[in-house]
């Protein structure tokens, strides 16, 4: 796993730029757990202040500090990807390893429900929610529901590995070593599509928090929780850009490019990598 | 031209799924839910204005009848499906009593033409200069290119539209940032209607290319850039086929097959493009609609605009998926 890792930074570009990005994002997010501020209160500090030694990236309207509101909400959002991408692998793996290993009808059936999901628009089904629920929509239930919309992709590209895999002479031994199919699946196929959900990972994080943003900044999710989009919105709500308080949507617009440059930077070249044809031009062999 | 048929077939059976599982899913999730329609209306009418209690009661009646709630959840569905069917959602609160489905139809021209010319756009400019990045792989132009739609491809649409409205709004302002038309304009077949709403179309359609074409470019680069080692392509060279026939004819239209399948799958996705386009730049297409909506708490227009849309991303897959047999002659002959 190291030498991987060593391998990818030394030989991939993309790669380095994109855990640089990460990095950075990701500890930026970390320091909100040393927070002297609770980032839910509002009217702590003088108002519409510039960025300054004080308040390095400035005050917003609502007298919060930008550094640490924005820290809470990086935090928040990344949480959320995360949760959406790990239960949003658990589906894709589950459905895809069992249609491409079982066959036959269980297939035809569960890649009939997967073309269905892929068909519905997404963001009007989550503007549903919301009207529904309201205010009960927390960013769990979010997570949950987008979670289950987040799946039929990956499900589909891990079934094409898993129907591969399923003709390949190890398979027959563990049959025939008496392995029970939950066996085979879990413990001889799922390390084959290891790589393929690493990689998937990262680029279901970009569309769930890309969603929730979108959502956040029409003000369709529980505003008072800091999130990327959450500030965004209440940048739009107090005018900020003609008011003249610019780093209020500056400084999070810069952030949220460095975090979703680097998440894909990250998918791409761990793409990349999976492809061992790529892999040995990059390293000039 | 039988296997052409059963793949039809079969494709408008799929299609007739996703449209029933999608709006069913529509009705349920909106009826099952705890809160009911004629609460919320009723609450919003009388943060407004004084009523009598005996009015408040009749007005209750009335709603209670309007959405039919006091039946059972089945008959209720099934009086869902029979109104549906003659394009009845009942009337918009927004615009009261103006039917919730002339709304929609009214907003739904705009994003059609903004969705289908972006999508096209998009999809042409992202596959040409991938393909021809591929095959020309050490061009300086292309590689710089390259680097640019790796830059834009994975920023959410909404930050994108934005980006563009500070800098056409703010910074140069030389393009109109809102509507879909000017204000002093009257609608109709003439030039000067014609022309004000291209001029409004531009903001909205260059931020969904900007975050389409990267997708395109990259996907297509890669595909290209296999098909070129094949063997037939090499013997074509040597037999000196000239280069516009190799990259058109054998290399393009290869890999164009898979790019052709992704394009349908994508279509949901662009779909929520659009509502968060037409959002910034306040165009007056279903996603404007289906915020006002929500905003207002307007029952059956977010019914409808949800039932309406589900239909048309469904319609567009399954007719990108029929052009498909055309564009792959292995596709028609299976």
């Amino acid at each position: 796993m190291l030498a991987v890792f060593r391998d990818l930074l030394r030989y991939n570009i993309e790669f380095a730029i994109g855990i640089v990005l990460v990095g950075l994002v990701v500890i930026f997010a970390c320091l909100s757990f040393f927070s002297p501020v609770d980032p839910s209160l509002i009217y702590m500090t003088i108002p519409d202040q510039p960025p300054s030694a004080q308040y390095w990236f400035g005050t917003n309207s609502r007298g919060q500090d930008l550094f640490w509101q924005l820290s809470a909400a990086f935090r928040n959002s990344l949480m959320f990807g995360l949760t959406v991408a790990i239960l949003s692998r658990i589906i894709s793996i589950a459905v895809g390893l069992a249609s491409g290993y079982i066959g036959g009808w269980v297939d035809r059936v569960l890649m009939f429900i997967n073309d269905i999901f892929v068909a519905v628009p997404i963001f009007p089904v989550l503007v549903l929610f919301y009207f529904v629920l309201r205010n009960n929509l927390d960013s769990f239930t979010l997570a949950l529901i987008m979670a289950c919309f987040g799946w039929p992709f990956d499900a589909r590209l891990i079934r094409s590995v898993a129907l591969g895999l399923k003709h390949r002479e190890f398979t027959r031994h563990a049959v025939f070593a008496g392995m029970s199919t939950r066996k085979v699946l879990l413990e001889e196929h799922l390390p084959y599509v290891m790589p393929i959900i690493f990689s998937t990972f990262m680029n279901n994080m970009l569309w769930s928090i890309g969603l929730e943003v979108t959502l956040a900044v029409l003000g369709f999710t529980n505003i008072n929780n800091p999130t990327i989009g959450t500030v965004l919105y209440w940048a739009n709500s107090h005018s900020a850009m003609v008011v003249g308080t610019w780093w209020w949507i500056v400084i999070p617009v810069i952030l949220i490019v460095m975090t979703f440059l680097g998440l894909f930077l990250l998918a791409i070249s761990m793409n990349e990598y999976i492809d061992p044809r790529s892999r040995l031009r990059r390293m000039g062999a | 031209m039988q296997g052409y048929f059963w793949f039809v077939g079969k494709r408008a059976l799929q299609l007739l799924a996703v449209v029933f599982f999608g709006i069913s899913a529509t009705f349920f999730v909106t009826h099952l839910s705890p809160i009911d329609p004629v609460e919320q209306v009723l609450g919003r009418m009388t943060a407004r204005a004084n009523f009598a209690p005996e009015a408040i009661v009749a007005m209750r009646q009335a709603l209670t009848e309007m959405y039919g709630t006091n039946e059972p959840l089945l008959s209720q569905y099934i009086n869902f499906w029979l109104r549906l069917m003659r394009g009845d959602l009942g009337p918009s609160l927004l615009a009261f009593p103006t039917p919730a489905m002339a709304l929609v139809m009214r907003a739904l021209p705009w994003t059609l033409g903004l969705l289908i010319t972006s999508t096209i756009i998009t999809f042409v400019i992202g596959n040409l200069f991938g393909g021809l990045a591929g095959y020309a792989q050490d061009n300086k132009f292309f590689k710089a290119f390259g680097i640019v739609a790796m830059g834009l491809q994975p920023i959410p649409y909404y930050i994108v539209a934005f980006i563009l409205l500070i800098i056409f709004g703010f910074l140069w302002p030389v393009l109109p940032i809102s509507g879909g038309f000017a204000m002093n304009v009257t609608p109709g077949w003439n030039w000067t209607f014609v022309g004000s709403v291209l001029t409004h179309s531009i903001l909205p359609a260059l931020s969904l290319v900007l975050v389409g074409f990267g997708g395109w470019f990259i996907g297509m680069r890669a595909l290209v850039s296999n098909v070129v080692t094949e063997d037939y392509v090499t013997y074509a060279e040597l037999a000196g086929v000239e280069r516009k026939t190799i990259v058109g004819g054998y290399v393009m239209r290869n890999a164009l097959v898979p790019q052709f399948t992704a394009l349908a799958m994508t279509l949901g996705g662009v779909f929520s493009g659009t509502v968060i386009t037409e959002q910034v730049f306040n165009y007056p297409g279903m996603g404007s609609l289906l915020i006002d909506a929500v905003n207002a708490g307007d029952y059956s227009l977010v019914l409808a605009v949800s039932t309406v849309s589900v239909s048309a991303v469904a319609l567009a897959i399954f007719i990108v998926d029929l052009l498909h047999p055309l564009l792959d002659p292995r596709v028609r002959a299976e």
